[in-house]
């Protein structure tokens, strides 16, 4: 069988601290894999360290946010005719060494999306606070309903894809809420989507997009955002699965 | 019934709003595809303007009974909803198209990078050859 190409997208903005340390750490794992970093018109040289650390750049030429900045990985991995795609933060706060569990269901045919979760095992270590524990529920049981499969994590940015999954979201990706969104898309889409257990780190450097402030502004929007999706006509996609 | 002096202001400000739009127009300061909304407006209100009895009943039909004018207002309130609502989607479509070039342009000028790079190195490679070969590079090849 051949070789299937393997790439690793990675969205980052100011994250020179750790963007270089996140490329090694994929490189170290598993030499085979392109870095594909997405720079999203940082202010500091989140570029060039990647760059220096072998990385691929692609250089936005101002903010798109993180949406535009994960599809343009997609459409970089679509473009180069990659086969399987993994997408972790370069922030650091995803292990390389679980890219091989994340993996597997997509290698083994058995999923087009694997969403790694931080809550498919309910003795995991990673307990967020209050809020943002319930916002991730809450989201979690909406997109469940909405797109007729059981998820437990919406929110992770922690995902792989097979070609199929590379060419929706190349083609139709959220920019406004884009994890969360993004599930639900793959689901009304005929994704087979599977989830496994991950354990992400805190940051190290930087600081997270959400706020506290921001949460519950963010819920809502989120919501709003998904019961339009929700109404939305999506390309069923198993009809092109050969 | 609606008192004349509305009537008559209604009308001038209509009439501006149509010249101006259209002096923008002309000016190719305003797209016609954008002026056409605005056009619409300046039109319906003028008309609302001028044909007072056409005013009366409209306001007798919506209820509005103790001042007519009002549906006036009420109309323009409307089509200025419209516009924004019309401008909304453009914006929203410009968005999309703006974050369609940026990522483009990202793709495009990794390409154009690593190609350069390639070449760069090309030239590295031809130069040593020559230098090995024993060619003169103080003369430069003929350009044809």
């Amino acid at each position: 069988m051949k070789e299937r190409r393997l790439v690793a997208i990675v969205p980052a903005w100011n994250e020179s601290g750790a963007i270089g340390g996140v490329v090694d750490e994929i490189k170290a794992h598993d030499s085979s894999i392109d870095v594909v970093v997405i720079d999203d018109f940082s202010a500091d040289d989140t570029a060039d360290v990647a760059r220096a650390h072998g990385a691929t750049v692609l250089e936005l030429p101002f903010n798109i946010g993180i949406g535009g900045a994960v599809q343009t990985g997609f459409r970089y991995a679509l473009e180069h005719g990659y086969d399987v795609a993994v997408r972790l933060d370069g922030d650091g706060q995803h292990a390389a060494s679980q890219i091989p569990v994340i993996l597997a269901p997509v290698l083994a045919g058995e999923a087009d999306l694997v969403i790694g979760s931080r809550f498919v095992d309910p003795g995991g270590a990673y307990r967020p606070p209050f809020a943002r524990r319930m916002g991730i529920r809450v989201f979690a049981r909406l997109v469940s309903v909405l797109g007729g499969q059981r998820v437990t994590d919406t929110t992770s940015g922690f995902v792989a894809l097979d070609r199929m999954g590379i060419e929706l979201f190349a083609a139709e990706f959220p920019h406004d809420y884009p994890e969360v969104e993004a599930t639900l898309v793959a689901l009304r889409s005929g994704l087979r989507v599977a989830q496994v257990q991950v354990d992400m780190r805190e940051r190290t450097t930087g600081s997270s997009s959400i706020t506290f402030v921001r949460s519950l502004y963010y819920i809502v929007k989120v919501m709003l955002a998904l019961f339009v999706a929700s109404l939305r006509r999506y390309p069923r996609l198993e009809d092109a699965r050969r | 019934m609606t008192p004349v002096r509305v009537s008559i202001v209604g009308a001038i400000a209509s009439i501006l709003l149509i010249l101006v739009v259209l002096e923008l127009v002309r000016g190719r300061r305003l797209k016609e595809r954008y002026a056409l909304l605005w056009l619409v407006t300046g039109v319906v209100l003028l008309v609302l303007s001028v044909w007072r009895d056409g005013l009366n009943t409209i306001a007798g039909w919506v209820g509005v009974t103790s001042y007519p004018p009002a549906v006036l207002f009420a109309v323009a309130t409307l089509f200025i909803l419209l516009v924004l609502l019309h401008y909304s989607t453009v914006i929203s479509k410009l968005t999309d198209e703006n974050v369609d070039l940026a990522q483009r342009i990202a793709l495009v000028e990794e390409r154009v990078a690593r190609h350069s790079e390639v070449d760069e190195g090309d030239a590295q490679v031809v130069q040593t050859a020559l230098v090995e070969s024993g060619a003169d590079l103080t003369t430069a090849p003929q350009e044809k």
